[in-house]
């Protein structure tokens, strides 16, 4: 009976999170990737927007986390479910550059990315389908490494 | 930048920043969209449900702020779709290859004080802006 009380609560919990998530997007001007450009563009009419937005949710998220982390155990699950890999290796470098790339390219990242379906900007069925296309791509080269790896070590 | 545009985006940084905390609190996960996306169709059903109650609810957010009045982003007139899927694809391809984006990586990496996710967020960070700075500034493709 508890458990099924707390699957009800993660589940609330989880679409408000989601929602307050996007409200926070549209209301700082995130989901607008020309916005996301001005910033990232030094060299134009530079937009500090994004250093604000990232600056506030960072400061929560600093002291927040410390709190939280100090708790056993999450309020509606039986633990904290946290990154394992601690080493930073060639695939976190590589694969941060690359997003860069893309971000730099379209204004997007995917939070926002997926917030604008509810804006009447088409783009994003465009850059989503594609975004969704290059995760799995990533995955397949992934698996297929891993695979590589176990067989010839 | 006016007044007005500063506390909306720190407003807006601030509702983010606590949304992610909730759900680090009360549910014990990371608010990271490229892996809550990213792993929506092949995990398991009880990891399906939450990513995909979280995304609609990331969707109905910002559609209520619209409703309410907020003003909505319209597409831009002379951008490329040939950019757009190119962009899609490096940052779908990124993102799974460092298992993390600007709010996996960026707030709630960086609020862990994960060496990772510092290293993450500086690189995209500066390639995104030297990306721009080349396609948008000199090779002059509309913003």
């Amino acid at each position: 009976m508890k458990q099924s009380k707390h699957a009800v609560a993660s589940s609330l919990v989880s679409l408000t999170c989601g929602l307050l998530f996007g409200l926070g997007l549209a209301v700082s001007g995130m989901t607008d990737p020309g916005k996301v450009i001005l910033f990232l563009n030094l060299a134009g009419h530079w937009d500090p927007a994004l250093l604000f937005v990232l600056g506030g949710a960072v400061s929560v998220s600093l002291i927040g986390t410390r709190w939280i982390l100090r708790q056993p155990a999450p309020v509606f699950a039986h633990q904290f479910f946290l990154p394992k890999e601690k080493h930073i290796d060639r695939k976190l470098l590589s694969g941060a550059l690359i997003f860069g790339i893309g971000w730099g390219i379209s204004g997007y990242c995917p939070g926002p990315a997926i917030a604008a379906l509810a804006s009447p900007n088409w783009e994003t069925w465009i850059f989503l389908p594609s975004m969704l296309l290059g995760m799995a791509l990533a995955r397949s080269l992934k698996t297929a490494r891993h695979k590589q790896v176990l067989c010839n070590p | 930048m006016t007044t007005l545009t500063i506390f909306s985006a720190l407003g807006g940084g601030v509702l983010i920043g606590a949304a992610a905390m909730l759900l680090l609190w009360l549910n014990g996960r990371i608010a990271g969209i490229s892996n809550i996306a990213g792993h929506l169709f092949h995990a398991q059903a009880f990891e399906r449900r939450w990513r995909a109650l979280f995304l609609l609810g990331l969707v109905a957010g910002a559609a209520a702020y619209y409703a309410l009045g907020g003003s909505a982003p319209l597409a831009r007139e002379h951008f490329s779709p040939w950019l757009l899927a190119l962009g899609g694809l490096f940052v779908g391809f990124g993102t799974a290859l460092c298992n993390g984006c600007t709010s996996g990586h960026g707030v709630c990496g960086l609020g862990r004080l994960s060496k990772r996710s510092l290293a993450a967020t500086l690189i995209f960070l500066l390639t995104g802006i030297a990306t721009a700075v080349i396609v948008h500034q000199l090779l002059g493709v509309a913003p």
